[in-house]
């Protein structure tokens, strides 16, 4: 049944991620759950989250080398490996092994990002020992059988084809070659048409071979298994993997600011798109640029852009904020879809806020808002269900943050002052934005 | 919504609804679950309001739905949107706590909160710790009744739902297809008109429309709360008695009785050709009956049907489609039986390569037909029934999840002790009833195509390039 509601849910969910990928903020003394460090004889590590009210184990584990890993000119294949894992593997054709996970009661996905391939398998506990042996057989031994891998890049190509009009994948692929011109991130994830087309079975093992290694892992488990069973299974499922991955390096990069793109066409609405510089997460100043864009339009109902814009003027259904960082580069992105009357208008009420926020920083009571929510809304966010917790542990081992993050960046937070949030504003904001219109022209009589 | 995005693991279980109308304490029967923190807990205020406890003790953390029995199919001839648009008004603000402060409240605590409009039901909900639970029900019953609205938030309001419309479905040829075959498919039934409005009926909206409907449907006595997460149910009946409980009961409302649908004699086709498809799709759909209006072990049997023919990749259609004949880069269907009044059963598919819209039409009316004519294996059947009792299961992962299944079925008719069995219903049907669901609702005679084309080929079949 289609649903409306209030906050645009699927505009809402970038900004989950970013809370996810950042690992920020503490939760409250009572949330603490209880992470235990499980490290196998052969060396296997992960964090687990033992809870038994809900007969059901989660695991998620990633392989560092996402789709930044493709090699030039075959744009596209780690993200059509992934969709092959449940396609065939050890004795099993993918007939068989579909049958076989189906019969076993689990859910098991892959998914390419662009820092890291991950997987997740979800099980009824009592069927744990048959969905984790062909868990095993899919990280292990792919396949990667002709007739499948014709049928899933079938399916990718006429994805990229449908959208091949679509203002909104036309105004993506622009948008990621003009900020970061010739470096990987500027590739979509799903490839080209042309790209996939040449890619081969004999690709897809060296791929695997590259990518699937102990060295490159991170795992989580949330859910009814104790350590020493899962120490068993950890040996097991990744034992026989390769001790070292063989990455490309990537080349550290930033947006290129200071732009205007036009996506021309003919739409009810104008969408509006500002990128900004962003930050590390290794950054001193992170908490404080993190809480800055809290409060410019992060936080969903209370946000500056979100009364301006929205509220007072009633000019976007959406508008928001993010700090998004990945292994290589990070940004600041401001997004809004508008009326395209009023268009010029939302855009010089945006770059008016930030020009605010640039110059003048937050009040105290703004941050000490911003601060409840941030800290409060950890394990709201995060920590919510097992799938939720087995993400979080994973994202907190990949950025190295340490076992005690999650107490840890609470008083990270807590010491940050409205000077701190002053000064990342001013470094953050101050530089022109890139800035990317789809639709319509701009009426500028209007604004 | 796109039915390409639709997901049967979420779909199955949205689904138990039989009008048996007992309310109790529910002792919990289910089936694969272990029994003692985990018992729902149903009652009703002396107010009439009526409450579901999950318990969930793993996080400190509660979700709180209050539900409405009003939704867009509620809705006064002409005033289409009036139900989504006093969803965005709840707002802004009562007597007590002007406009913000309530945001303000749940924003302290990091809490999370939205709200959601569908044809048969207005649902709030705010996701928080449990410690303040108690806070957003004494905020939550205070808007119950005492919101304020002036004419200086309907102007800028009714701006932003006509932004939303834009956005979520005037830019979308998907979505506007999908608007225009929900509205074919229904000839007579309030479901046929969309949810957010028809814009021109949206552009008159006003404030004598959205207390008008404020007044007719929000009282506790048209109200289910639903509470998930770390908290018990005595606590939850102190809690919901002293804030909620002070609401005195609205006048009763009659039967949520809505024009029916008439006998379907023809087959009926909605085309959209638009530049910014590349690549057609196709779906076929059907009035079929719901949990809450239909012949015992219908739904049940419809929700496994939709399951065999085009649950995921196993199904028929995706085996047969997409694997062994290749004409299709995907394909499936989907049973809508979460209604109040009988709702809808979709078959979907696009073509792939150089196969032709009406190749991938009639292999999908084919698999119909096969079924209608041999019926489905014990051995697909048994397995489909796995894939939705399962997924029973893994729902309790989220509490806001658990809320939402629990708060929609109540709202469309159903009970706790109706949830609680479906997987025993489930379990029970047999291969003939599956095979006699398909006969009797799929008559490819009587459907619903809806066919969205690329621009340069008017004439169907002819792809891109």
């Amino acid at each position: 049944m289609t649903m409306f509601n209030r906050l645009p849910i699927g505009a809402a969910k970038p900004l989950l991620i970013v809370l996810v990928l950042l690992g920020l903020a503490a939760m409250p003394a009572r949330a603490a759950v209880a992470i235990q460090e499980v490290k196998t004889s052969s060396g296997i590590k992960a964090w687990l989250v033992e809870d038994y009210s809900i007969p059901i184990v989660t695991i998620r584990f990633a392989f560092r080398g996402g789709t930044t890993q493709d090699p030039s000119g075959k744009e596209g294949l780690v993200n059509l490996m992934t969709g092959l894992f449940d396609e065939g593997a050890g004795e099993l054709d993918s007939e068989a092994f579909q049958e076989r996970l189906d019969d076993a009661g689990a859910e098991m996905r892959f998914d390419a990002g662009r820092d890291a391939v991950y997987g997740s398998m979800r099980v009824l506990a009592d069927q744990k020992d048959d969905a984790f042996d062909l868990l095993r057989l899919a990280i292990e031994q792919p396949r990667f059988d002709q007739a499948p891998m014709d049928r899933i890049r079938a399916h990718i190509v006429s994805g990229i084809i449908a959208e091949a009009k679509d203002p909104e994948s036309v105004a993506k692929i622009a948008w990621s070659k003009a900020l970061y011109g010739d470096h990987p991130y500027s590739r979509q994830d799903e490839g080209t048409e042309q790209a996939l087309a040449t890619a081969t079975t004999s690709d897809l093992k060296a791929l695997h071979k590259r990518l699937f290694a102990r060295g490159n892992l991170t795992i989580a488990v949330a859910g009814a298994i104790d350590a020493s069973a899962l120490k068993q299974d950890l040996d097991q499922i990744f034992g026989g993997l390769p001790a070292e991955p063989s990455l490309i390096p990537v080349a550290e990069t930033a947006p290129k600011l200071a732009q205007e793109i036009r996506i021309p066409y003919d739409l009810p609405q104008i969408g509006l798109r500002l990128v900004y510089a962003g930050l590390s997460d290794k950054d001193p100043q992170f908490f404080a640029a993190y809480l800055m864009n809290h409060i410019l339009g992060g936080g969903a109902f209370t946000s500056r852009l979100w009364n301006e814009v929205r509220e007072k003027r009633g000019l976007a259904y959406h508008i928001g904020s993010a700090l998004v960082n990945n292994d290589h580069a990070s940004v600041l992105v401001i997004r809004t879809e508008t009326r395209p009357d009023r268009a010029a208008e939302a855009l010089s009420l945006v770059r008016a806020e930030v020009r605010r926020m640039a110059e003048e920083g937050v009040s105290e009571e703004e941050l000490e808002a911003a601060k409840k929510y941030v800290i409060g809304g950890y394990a709201i966010d995060n920590l919510n269900s097992s799938r939720a917790i087995a993400n979080t542990l994973v994202a907190i081992q990949m950025q190295d943050l340490g076992i005690d993050h999650i107490e840890r960046r609470k008083q990270l937070i807590q010491a940050v002052t409205v000077e701190d949030v002053r000064s990342a504003a001013k470094r953050l904001l101050s530089a022109d934005p890139a800035v990317m219109i789809v639709g319509p022209p701009l009426e500028r009589t209007k604004g | 919504m796109i039915h390409a995005g639709i997901n049967s693991r979420v779909r199955a279980f949205a689904l138990s609804m039989v009008a048996l109308q007992a309310l109790m304490t529910f002792e919990a029967a289910a089936v694969e679950a272990p029994r003692g923190e985990s018992e729902i807990a149903n009652f009703l205020l002396r107010n009439g309001m009526e409450v579901v406890v999950i318990p969930d003790h793993r996080a400190p953390t509660v979700t709180q739905m209050v539900f409405y029995k009003a939704g867009n199919a509620d809705e006064p001839p002409g005033k289409s949107g009036i139900a989504h648009f006093l969803e965005h008004l709840m707002f802004k603000g009562t007597s007590k706590h002007p406009a913000g402060e309530f945001d303000a409240k749940v924003a302290e605590i990091g809490g999370e909160e939205n709200a959601f409009t569908s044809s048969d039901y207005t649902a709030y909900y705010q996701t928080v710790t449990a410690e303040a639970l108690g806070t957003m029900m004494e905020f939550e019953a205070d808007r119950m009744r005492h919101l304020v609205l002036t004419d200086a938030v309907i102007v800028p309001e009714r701006d932003v739902i006509l932004q939303e419309r834009r956005s979520r479905v005037e830019d979308n040829p998907e979505d506007l297809l999908e608007e225009e075959t929900r509205a074919t498919l229904y000839q007579n039934h309030p479901y046929r008109i969309p949810v957010i409005g028809w814009k021109h009926e949206m552009e008159q909206l006003n404030r004598g429309d959205a207390v008008a409907f404020y007044d007719r449907y929000y009282a506790p006595n048209n109200a289910i709360l639903v509470v998930a997460g770390d908290v018990d149910a005595g606590t939850v009946w102190r809690l919901a008695d002293k804030t909620y409980g002070a609401i005195p009961r609205g006048r009763d409302l009659p039967q949520r009785v809505r024009p029916q649908e008439p006998e379907q004699n023809t087959k009926r086709t909605v085309v959209l050709t638009d530049p910014r498809v590349n690549v057609p799709s196709f779906q076929k759909s059907w009035v079929a009956p719901c949990y809450r209006v239909t012949e015992p072990g219908e739904a049940e049997a419809l929700d496994l049907l939709s399951e065999i023919l085009g649950g995921g990749t196993r199904s028929r259609i995706y085996q047969e489609l997409v694997v062994k004949q290749g004409i299709a880069s995907w394909g499936g269907a989907y049973f809508q039986g979460r209604s109040l009044d009988p709702s809808s059963f979709t078959i979907y598919g696009s073509p792939r390569g150089e196969a032709t819209i009406e190749a991938v039409e009639d292999a999908l009316d084919a698999e119909v037909r096969k079924i209608i004519e041999t019926g489905v294996t014990d051995v697909e059947l048994e397995k489909a029934k796995n894939r939705l009792v399962r997924s029973m299961t893994f729902a309790r992962d989220s509490q806001a999840e658990m809320a939402n299944i629990y708060g929609k079925a109540l709202a469309t008719g159903s009970t706790v002790y109706d949830l609680e069995a479906w997987p025993l219903r489930i379990r029970a049907v047999t291969a003939r009833q599956v095979q006699a669901v398909a006969t009797k609702y799929l008559n490819p005679d009587r459907s619903v195509a809806g066919y969205l084309l690329p621009r340069e080929s008017a004439t169907s079949g002819d792809k891109r390039r």
